[in-house]
């Protein structure tokens, strides 16, 4: 590191209760692709195929890009000096806002395809939404990441027509992970004060609108895939407001690691 | 439902850089059908806006000359020189020919 380095910011950085609903939601956007970014990204080296490491890999770095783009807005934001980087690895748990589904572990490959199409169903909404944002930054990303989510969303429904109604062990194995996955989907459509204040202000779309193209789009897929889908579950916890599964400890470690041990270390 | 296949077959790639050039073979890959070849093709060959257009065709479906039979095909044509076009001049404004 060259003498001339910036000063190295504070090892963890605290979101207060006090942050302005903006800059929650803007990290709440932004960790949930960086999460997922970071879960694709265990796929390289291990996928089945190398053209499935290529293409898993290649949704990984659109995920980064799209957490890189969001949290250097929430930097701003936030006014505190920071960089998206110190965001990314000084955080702990409590304040990284990412929702459940995201973090969820990749199983198998079939698994990590379930979580990938019912998030992609998601954001294609949520980001086509954003795009009409009045926070012209907000705009921008939603319009360049939903040309993404449109590839996202046609591998990912590809894979799960393929698995779906493929052989009676990959038919059985992704029915099994989307009716252990399908109940973090209600985590979509919870709304607090921040979402409440943004969708008033024309900032955020309101995720009531999302939810029944949502629907429809799974309803559909899953019928082309022969899979049937779960019931409807309310869910407790939620990542949006800090509150996390059990395996998100052990990505964060692997995540922040680096940072955590050598703080400031630079390539 | 049929006994999966256990290797996807072998497709060939090609690219076509911009509007007006040509497909151009850069590789091969594996894929269980055309449209997974397609994106397999995307997601290896056009990360680095490689191109803007491509083709994939099964390699079972290439028929080869027969490498025994190179002299036959190709040798007579190498006292031709008269076949090359270089007795002529190229206009500046023609780049890809």
């Amino acid at each position: 590191m060259s003498a001339a380095a910036q000063p190295v910011p504070p090892a963890t950085i605290t979101i207060g209760r006090d942050a302005t609903p903006l800059l929650r939601y803007v990290l709440r956007l932004g960790d949930t692709s960086l999460i997922l970014g970071q879960r694709l990204g265990e796929w390289v080296g291990h996928a089945p195929a190398i053209e499935e490491d290529m293409a898993l890999a290649n949704l990984a770095l659109d995920c980064v890009g799209q957490a890189r783009l969001l949290l250097s807005y929430a930097t701003e934001i936030d006014g505190r000096g920071f960089t998206e980087d110190d965001l990314a690895f000084r955080r702990d748990e409590g304040d990284i806002f990412n929702l459940l589904l995201a973090e969820q572990a990749n199983g198998d490959f079939g698994r990590t395809i379930v979580r990938q199409f019912l998030l992609d169903s998601y954001f294609i909404e949520l980001f086509g939404g954003l795009a009409h944002s009045k926070d012209a930054r907000l705009a921008a990303i939603g319009a360049k990441s939903e040309k993404e989510l449109r590839y996202h969303l046609r591998y990912s429904e590809n894979w799960l027509t393929r698995l779906g109604d493929g052989t009676d062990e990959s038919h059985a194995r992704v029915q099994k992970s989307l009716d252990e996955l399908w109940r973090f989907t209600a985590e979509f459509w919870v709304k607090d004060e921040v979402d409440t204040a943004l969708v008033a202000q024309g900032i955020a779309p309101d995720a009531t609108a999302l939810e029944a193209p949502f629907r429809r789009r799974v309803a559909q897929c899953l019928s082309t895939a022969t899979l049937r889908q779960p019931a409807d579950a309310p869910i407790a916890l939620s990542g949006r407001t800090g509150r996390h599964t059990e395996p998100f400890g052990r990505l964060l470690a692997e995540m922040q690691f680096m940072q955590r041990a050598y703080p400031g270390a630079q390539w | 439902m049929n006994q999966p296949q256990r290797d996807w077959p072998l497709w060939e790639v090609f690219v076509r850089a911009r509007s007006g050039l040509e497909h151009k073979h850069v590789g091969s890959l594996h894929a269980a059908d055309a449209a997974m070849a397609i994106d397999h093709a995307r997601d290896v060959y056009t990360r680095r806006q490689e191109g803007v257009s491509l083709w994939v065709v099964r390699s079972a479906d290439i028929v080869a000359s027969d490498p025994g039979e190179a002299d036959a095909l190709f040798e007579p044509a190498r006292d031709k020189v008269y076949r090359h076009p270089t007795f002529y001049t190229i206009p500046e404004e023609v780049k890809n020919l």
